[in-house]
């Protein structure tokens, strides 16, 4: 099961210079919270943005992590 | 799409998609929502006091594959205003209070609403319209 330093790293090691906040929602392992800011957010809508974080995870989402709630910024 | 004949699910979500300005595929319906990201979407578009059509995803685990499959986006609930994919719970909440959604719906805080939607015909999804 995904912690929320894991989901951090994944998030950082594949956007390049992302800096995530990643927090539990609920303490059970399942709805995180994440705050992205990566420059190479730039020019992007939110939908495009967003869909860059949920694809780190693929099919995880919906399944091992029900929820990954997500603000973004590009900086 | 070659397989769209051999889909009647996925050509029922476009159909809806683009039957209806505003629709939002949630778990549950806006009355009675089975997840609290779907409740608090909808609450944005009541808060609008907006016309939309809803779809509850959750009586065939088909409509969400296809829809994800469609819109190339994971979660549910998913707002789609003209046709096209507006996002999903967070991004929806965050232009509600930018103002942006209410930009987008043509409605400034208490202003008109926009005309009724289409109401479906079709019998593989199950489209509310709320008024």
């Amino acid at each position: 099961m995904p912690d929320a330093v894991d989901i951090k790293s994944r998030i950082e090691a594949a956007i390049p210079g992302a800096q995530a906040e990643v927090e539990d929602w609920t303490g059970g392992g399942d709805h995180f919270r994440a705050t992205v800011v990566a420059p190479s957010f730039a020019g992007l809508s939110r939908i495009e943005q967003h869909r860059l974080v949920y694809r780190v995870f693929g099919e995880e989402i919906g399944g091992p992590i029900h929820a990954l709630s997500l603000t973004t910024h590009s900086e | 799409m070659n397989d769209q004949q051999d889909n009647p699910i996925r050509e029922a979500i476009t159909t809806a998609i683009h039957g209806n300005e505003v629709i939002l595929f949630m778990k549950g319906t806006p009355e009675a929502p089975a997840c609290g990201f779907s409740a608090r979407t909808a609450g944005a578009l009541r808060s609008l006091d907006v016309p939309f059509a809803a779809v509850d995803i959750l009586p065939d685990p088909r409509i969400r594959q296809e829809l994800s499959a469609y819109s190339q986006w994971p979660t549910i609930p998913q707002l789609f205003v003209g046709g096209e994919l507006v996002g999903g719970c967070d991004i929806v909440l965050e232009m509600l209070e930018t103002g942006e959604l209410a930009e987008l719906l043509g409605v400034d805080g208490a202003a008109e609403p926009l005309p009724a939607p289409a109401v479906s015909n079709g019998g593989t999804l199950q489209i509310e319209n709320q008024h």
